[in-house]
């Protein structure tokens, strides 16, 4: 166990160096924070790598399947003898995967935000705050524990929460961060109960313990879980739902998409990170963490697979209206999402038939590098202009070339152009889904294809078009520290599409045999080279055909341009009904009902005595009187009544 | 170790303050009094714990028990638990640090120490007390004093809180009494009755009687405690209050309350804490959603914190009344985050207050610029009452949950679903608060030169942040303490239902 | 002489009481209402006396009671009056009703 201590400083020291800058930062390292944050993350990037060269290479595999590694182990809280949360290091292929994208991903933004950051003058709580966002999001995939799991679910949360509003004089930008925190948390609510419901039915919050529990068909535990029902579904089907709506909302899937565009306030390189390569996969990571659960219930899977599909697809429509480079991006974000998350609930578990699982894993893999390169390159970009409205920008590729290659690269990518990563990746999951579903199928090509009509259409907004006037004076493209991620990623960008993912990721751990299949994947790169050359006719020059098509789709456009009101439904339902229908009452029933009742007994009390205290009256002849009349009423009663 | 330290110390060291002069004087007295008192909570903890594992497993330690007035059987014993023990140290945490905050306290500074001083130790009296007339006694001695903390240096409508508080929580003392003396007189040792709680426990009373009495002492406790419908002197008091008054009120008194429906009430009749943990249950859950909302819609920040309690001590007794020992686990940790927690809060609060002079939400913004150490301790406050992990109220309220949903019953976990829920409103109207408050633009040019905090409220707040954090990241420590304690009343509640 | 029977003596005094009584409720002078209690104190001196002398001749207990009862009554004179004086001195007046601040 001990020669695993290591990887315990992979979370912890981005734990130290959060505390560090922190607790001393503002006063002690205002500009040297930025050096502090970026070096920890390269350590710790570092013995990512090694722990995934001795996991992958060297100790992970017996007799060819890799195994689950359980490196460290904590008692936390010890509720009962048998039942406890223990905090740990679980090493299994995605893990090690994860500690390696989250690191790394995480370095290329330290290094970027030291150019895009510079001269802000909370520039070492920013880098706190990235620091506290790395450790939670390593806590979180080298979970052992699916309570330690929730855990850092919140601590993600609240990191994003702080990095969205950390232009907090910026009053969109605090109510995004607001907006962000409460749908996850209510997202989290979800996920809490079906913890809940898991936990208590499987004895344990140990992942590898649970999901042998759950998944031998003979263990008491899982005749108990899945012979109880509540309204006629079984424990297992709602446990696994409710920790799917947990992930769910932290993956932005339909209908709690809501938060991800709008945490576009924040500074882009944190959008790169978190909202783009990281925390929002943390949903598709938590089922396929618990994929062998998932697995054998078929509701549950039914239900990942039609929200992930709907998500990818809905999420591309909106795409394609959005003006905001950053909106795009999120949109996107949440439809290539959608794929992996879709092609988990296609996945079977075990063997071939597990390709789903492999090929959304691998999809995660190299998303996480296309996608924080789209956002860096869209960061250098509003970095450079200052402006982030397609319609104010264009003709950038002779002024930004590194910028320019870079995000084509990626665009190339995500739209699944070989042999650019995307292509590999994208190429597993229309497999897995071909063999499952034509219905999904169809629906995966369509998104790709547009896909590759949205992404060109900003790449074209952006870089060709109208050309570019800049009002101020021009500065260069970014300094070294922007470049150097963009050039890293892009390089990785191409090549990560290479990477023999299915041998390392599977379903059951044993590898997979990575095939590419000519015939199958000629339609859906047709179909992506139809949608950039359609985005190539509309937007590589400036003309008005995109306004014809837009207006002669009138309502249906304007629908779609407004995200098919579902923030409005939002609004409708936390100010209508929440605020006015509840709170309102509520606080008005508090006042008047609860407290008036203390107050009605207290003025009650001091009416009845404001009725007696005339007696009082002060005037010495009316006592005597009582006094006499008393007596006499005394003597009567002696006299004749008790005889 | 001589437990009546904890009482003596404070008591002394008010004493002392009444012959200082000046404010210089009074508050350095006091901080050396409160300083030594919460260094000898320190003492107490380790000495507890070196005890422990030496092997002492009698139920209390430290007992010491005279004879106070022989002919009711009236004895002054003390002793303590773990769970007592945790209170005890809340108790010390939250004094130091209302004594830090009340630093510059320049109107009748002397009288306002001297109570400050007064009131806590009415509060290591009653924790430490296993002599239910004792315990009485000090609780009575615990409400006078916020009477007049409230009524002379309040602020805003105080007369009024003042008058509210202090009758309502009387009202409970004498619901409380009237439990206590229904047990008192069922009791009987050798033909003698007995106000002790050790020997109580040992007795079997008639569950009859038990479901008679049992009413009045856990509803009087109950009072203190912010229970459903009777919260309503919470937020009138605490919005009144000095700060350091609401932090004493949030962090220790509405305490008391918790501990005596525990230590009192459940533990001492089983049989109808079975019988009413139904209507416990119902009262504490609507206690928690209902007080969510209400906080919702508030626009003072006192008032909102005050809500918030009302919402957060409902998961004590949500926890109490579940009857299981990880939910009554979960009920103590959640009396003490909620203690440090409330505290901390209304400490920022203070000192927001004492800059910018209001505290309604919508007045206020951009604080975070100019004030950026109170900030961050407000917005800290916030996300430990949220429930964060890594801050204590996570630890407390996953722990109720987890013992909660232990019941099978579907009600139950109904009840808890809805006390789950909850979570989500509080970061609503957690959030609102911040975001209006601190976060946005300034909303005032003269918060533009405000002093940011000063040493004492940098200490106060530091103390806190630190106590609230031991729990958070480490919650073994203190779980382990109060575990085998909350055993016992396990062992309790369990004979009960085996008698039946 | 024949004997005057008690019922005579003790009209007179319940006279007297009810005298004093009357005086008592309806003066507003107090020097006037304290006469009116030295009335209502002698009625029962009288009864006191008469009771002695028929019911139990032998004995004095009633006599003394008279006694004590007038020194009382002499001492209670002294004492209101010198209320009455300072009630005068803050008041300007000896009407009761002027005094009545002592209420709820």
């Amino acid at each position: 166990m001990s020669h695993y201590s290591y990887i315990a400083f992979i979370p912890l020291l981005p734990l130290i160096c959060f505390l560090i800058l922190g607790l001393f930062g503002r006063k002690y390292f205002k500009t040297f924070s930025g050096t502090v944050g970026t070096f920890s993350t390269l350590i710790s990037t570092l013995l990512s790598l090694y722990t995934a060269y001795q996991y992958f290479f060297i100790e992970g595999k017996v007799n060819g399947i890799f195994r689950n590694i359980t490196a460290l182990k904590y008692t936390w809280l010890q509720f009962s003898p048998n039942f406890s949360i223990e905090m740990g290091i679980l090493l299994d292929p995605i893990s090690v995967i994860m500690i390696v994208i989250v690191s790394f991903i995480s370095l290329m933004v330290h290094i970027f935000s030291l150019g895009y950051m510079k001269g802000e003058e909370r520039f070492a709580t920013y880098y706190a705050f990235l620091s506290l966002f790395t450790f939670s999001m390593l806590g979180l995939v080298l979970s052992s524990n699916i309570f330690q799991i929730y855990i850092f679910w919140e601590l993600v949360g609240v990191s994003s929460f702080l990095l969205i509003g950390y232009y907090y004089e910026n009053p969109p930008a605090v109510a995004a961060s607001k907006k962000a925190f409460i749908v996850t948390r209510f997202a989290d609510l979800g996920f809490l109960i079906g913890i809940l419901m898991l936990a208590f039915y499987s004895g344990t919050l140990d992942f590898n313990t649970l999901i042998e529990r759950l998944t031998s068909t003979q263990s008491p535990e899982f005749i108990q879980i899945s012979s109880a029902t509540f309204l006629g579904v079984s424990m297992l089907t709602w446990g696994l739902v409710l920790v799917f709506i947990g992930g769910a909302g932290k993956s932005a899937m339909f209908p709690l998409h809501i938060w991800l565009p709008d945490a576009m306030e924040g500074p882009t390189p944190v959008s790169a990170l978190i909202h783009a390569a990281t925390m929002v996969v943390a949903g598709v990571f938590l089922v396929a963490r618990l994929f062998p659960v998932f697995s054998i219930d078929f509701t549950a899977m039914q239900i990942v697979t039609w929200v992930g599909s709907f998500s990818a697809l809905f999420a591309a429509v909106i795409a394609c209206t959005q003006t905001d480079i950053k909106r795009v991006l999120a949109f996107s974000t949440i439809s290539q999402i959608g794929f992996m998350m879709f092609s988990l609930g296609v996945s079977k578990y075990g063997g071939e038939n597990g390709l789903g699982y492999t090929g959304s894993m691998f999809h995660l893999f190299t998303h996480a590098f296309f996608k924080s390169l789209l956002f860096l390159g869209a960061g250098a970009v509003i970095h450079f202009t200052h402006s982030n409205d397609i319609k104010e920008l264009g003709g950038l590729r002779k002024m930004m070339p590194v910028t320019h290659i870079s995000f084509l690269i990626a665009c190339l990518a995500i739209a699944g152009i070989p042999p650019f990563s995307g292509f590999f990746s994208k190429e597993d999951i229309l497999i897995a889904a071909y063999h499952s579903s034509k219905l999904i199928y169809g629906i995966a090509v369509c998104t790709s294809a547009l896909t590759a009509f949205y992404m060109f259409r900003l790449y074209y907004s952006i870089f060709w078009s109208k050309d570019f006037h800049n009002h101020g004076p021009l500065h260069g493209e970014g300094t070294l520290s922007m470049k150097i991620p963009l050039i890293i990623l892009g390089i990785c960008t191409i090549f990560a599409g290479f990477v023999p993912v299915s041998s390392f990721v599977t379903s059951d751990g044993a590898p997979l045999e990575s095939h590419v299949d000519l015939a199958f994947s000629a339609f859906p790169v047709l179909m992506a080279v139809t949608g950039i050359l359609l985005a190539t006719y509309l937007y590589k020059t400036q003309n008005n055909r995109p306004q014809v098509i837009a207006s002669s789709l009138g309502n249906i456009y304007k629908t779609v341009y407004s995200k098919f009101y579902v923030d409005e439904i939002y609004l409708f339902i936390t100010k209508k009904i929440i605020f006015n229908s509840i709170g309102r009452p509520a606080a008005w029933i508090d006042k008047n009902i609860v407290d008036g009742l203390m107050n009605f007994l207290a003025t009650t009390t001091e009416n009845i005595s404001a009725l007696i205290k005339g007696l009082q009256s002060g005037k010495v002849q009316n006592y005597a009187l009582y006094f006499f009349g008393g007596i006499v009423g005394l003597a009567a009663l002696f006299i004749y009544l008790l005889k | 170790m001589t437990l009546t330290l904890l009482i003596l110390i404070p008591l002394l060291t008010a004493l002392a303050v009444l012959l200082c002069k000046g404010l210089k004087q009074v508050r350095t007295v006091s901080l050396i009094g409160i300083t030594a008192q919460f260094i000898f909570s320190f003492i107490l903890l380790y000495v507890y714990w070196k005890g422990r594992a030496s092997g002492n497993s009698s139920q209390f330690l430290f007992e010491l028990n005279y004879t106070w007035f022989e002919p009711l059987k009236i004895h002054y014993h003390i002793g303590i638990d773990g769970i007592s023990l945790s209170m005890i140290l809340l108790t010390s945490f939250v004094v130091i640090a209302g004594v830090l905050v009340s630093w510059t306290q320049e109107f009748l500074n002397k009288e306002f120490f001297f109570l400050l001083l007064f009131l806590s130790a009415g509060a290591y009296g009653y924790f430490i007390s296993l002599d239910l007339f004792t315990l009485f006694f000090f609780l009575e001695l615990a409400v006078i004093p916020k009477f007049m903390l409230i009524g002379i240096w309040g602020s805003g409508k105080k007369e009024y809180s003042a008058m509210k508080l202090a009758l309502m929580l009387m009202a409970g003392s004498a619901l409380v009494f009237v439990g206590l003396l229904g047990l008192y007189f069922n009791t009987s040792l050798n033909g003698e009755h007995s106000f002790d709680l050790v020997e109580i426990s040992q007795m079997h009373i008639d569950a009859g009687i038990q479901n008679i009495f049992f009413p009045f002492a856990f509803i009087g406790f109950g009072v203190f405690s912010a229970l459903f419908p009777f919260h309503t002197w919470v937020p009138d008091g605490h919005s009144s209050a000095p700060t350091a008054a609401s932090m004493f009120l949030a962090g220790i008194s509405m305490k008391l309350g918790g501990y005596g429906c525990l230590r009192v009430a459940t533990y001492l009749m089983p049989d109808a804490a079975h019988h009413y943990s139904p209507i416990i249950i119902l009262l504490s859950t609507v206690a928690i959603i209902y007080g969510a909302f209400v906080t919702m819609m508030q626009k003072d920040l006192k008032y909102i914190n005050a809500y918030s309690s009302v919402s957060h001590c409902g998961f004590v007794l949500l926890g109490i009344g579940m009857l299981t020992q990880t939910s009554i686990n979960g009920a103590v940790l959640q009396m003490v985050s909620h203690g440090l927690m409330t505290a901390l809060f209304f400490a920022a609060i203070g000192m927001i207050y004492s800059r910018t002079h209001t505290r309604l939400t919508k007045e206020l913004g951009g604080l975070l610029k100019v004030l950026p150490f109170i900030s961050t301790v407000f917005v800290i406050a916030g996300l430990c009452s949220l429930g964060l992990p890594g801050f204590s109220g996570f630890v407390a309220e996953v722990t109720v949950f987890m013992g909660s949903w232990e019941n099978p019953d579907i009600w139950y976990r109904l009840a808890t679903i809805l006390a789950c829920a909850s979570i989500v409103v509080t970061a609503v109207y957690i959030l609102r608060a911040a975001g209006t408050a601190v976060m946005g633009p300034i909303t005032n040019n003269h918060y533009q030169h405000l002093k940011d905090a000063k040493w004492n409220e940098r200490l106060a707040a530091g103390i806190l942040v630190t106590g609230i954090v031991a729990i958070g990241v480490a919650p073994f420590w203190l779980y382990n303490l109060i575990t085998p304690d909350t055993e016992y009343i396990i062992q309790h509640l369990g004979k009960a239902l085996t008698l039946k | 002489m024949s004997e005057i029977s008690i019922t005579h003596i003790l009209f007179v005094s319940t006279a007297l009481f009810f005298i004093g009584m009357y005086g008592l409720f309806t003066r507003r002078n107090m020097i006037t209402m304290l006469m009116a209690i030295e009335l209502i104190l002698n009625s029962v001196n009288i009864n006191f006396v008469a009771f002695n002398k028929y019911l139990y001749p032998g004995k004095l207990d009633g006599v003394f009671f008279t006694i004590f009862i007038i020194t009382i009554a002499a001492a209670e004179a002294a004492l209101a009056i010198a209320i009455i004086i300072n009630l005068y001195r803050s008041h300007h007046s000896i009407d009761v009703e002027d005094a009545s601040e002592l209420k709820y």
